[in-house]
């Protein structure tokens, strides 16, 4: 996919002005986006600007007139699951640190439940999470939030669907709300056991020698 | 049978109303996250941004 080509490069200083303007005003949504993806309040922010820096990094990549703010959730939503991957591998679990994750802002817990919908949001499997975040947040349609989570249109229909159906039983009291946005452990495991299926060519030629 | 109709209905209008209630709260979580104002860096990193990519770019 290419957009404007590195020949442009002197002559579309205007064009990254607007470009920048319209990153801008598309913050909000990545600091949403970012939020409710990782259910944490400080290291959001980050994720969101990181994700500013590798927009316009990779400017020259995107389609004019296509949907930019897609285009700039599906770069938030790599950066959060490569980090997130690599956290995993590197972090001990924090219990202290797990139940104090939603600091969701003041006016947003005066509704009480809206506090007991994010922890159970959190408690989600991740692919029903986001799915349930693009389409039934964010407004997405089923075919944009496909493409940015990169899966075909009937996954996300399901995954939105499941997540759901989750998240009233979690909150109608049928399962304990979880205090911890812990992933369980067979999507961890999954994770890890496809970056090693990624590794593995590598690796296991290393360990054979 | 139809007696066991209406505690069904009421059900489903319940589970009806619930679905709607939690699908409000999760768009309100996330509309007061996109009606926060933005904090400054954000504004700051964009305009670093845009010098370091651009050192050449010249003053007109």
């Amino acid at each position: 996919m290419m957009g404007r080509s590195a020949m442009d490069r002197t002559t579309h200083t205007t064009s990254d002005d607007t470009f920048k303007e319209e990153l801008l005003s598309l913050v909000p949504y990545l600091r949403a986006f970012a939020r409710s993806l990782s259910g944490r309040h400080e290291g959001a922010d980050d994720l969101a600007q990181e994700t500013l820096v590798k927009a316009w990094q990779s400017r020259s990549s995107y389609l004019p007139g296509t949907n930019l703010k897609a285009w700039l959730f599906t770069i938030l939503r790599n950066q959060f699951y490569s980090e997130r991957r690599r956290a995993w591998r590197q972090e001990p679990w924090d219990s202290e640190k797990a139940a104090n994750l939603h600091s969701y802002s003041e006016s947003q817990t005066a509704a009480a439940d809206l506090s007991d919908i994010a922890r159970a949001l959190q408690a989600l499997p991740s692919e029903q999470r986001e799915a349930l975040i693009l389409v039934g947040a964010g407004g997405f349609a089923y075919e944009e939030a496909a493409k940015i989570i990169n899966c075909a249109v009937g996954t996300v229909k399901s995954r939105v669907a499941r997540g759901r159906r989750a998240l009233m039983a979690i909150l109608d009291g049928d399962e304990p709300l979880p205090m911890s946005d812990r992933p369980p452990e067979g999507e961890a495991a999954r994770e890890i056991l496809s970056q090693l299926d990624r590794l593995a060519p590598h690796h296991g030629g290393d360990k054979r020698r | 049978m139809s007696k066991d109709k209406a505690p069904i209905t009421d059900k489903a209008r319940y589970a009806r109303l619930r679905r709607e209630a939690i699908g409000q709260g999760l768009r309100r979580l996330y509309d007061g996250v996109v009606h926060e104002p933005v904090p400054d860096e954000f504004m700051d990193l964009l305009k670093k941004i845009d010098e370091s990519a651009d050192p050449e770019r010249s003053p007109s």
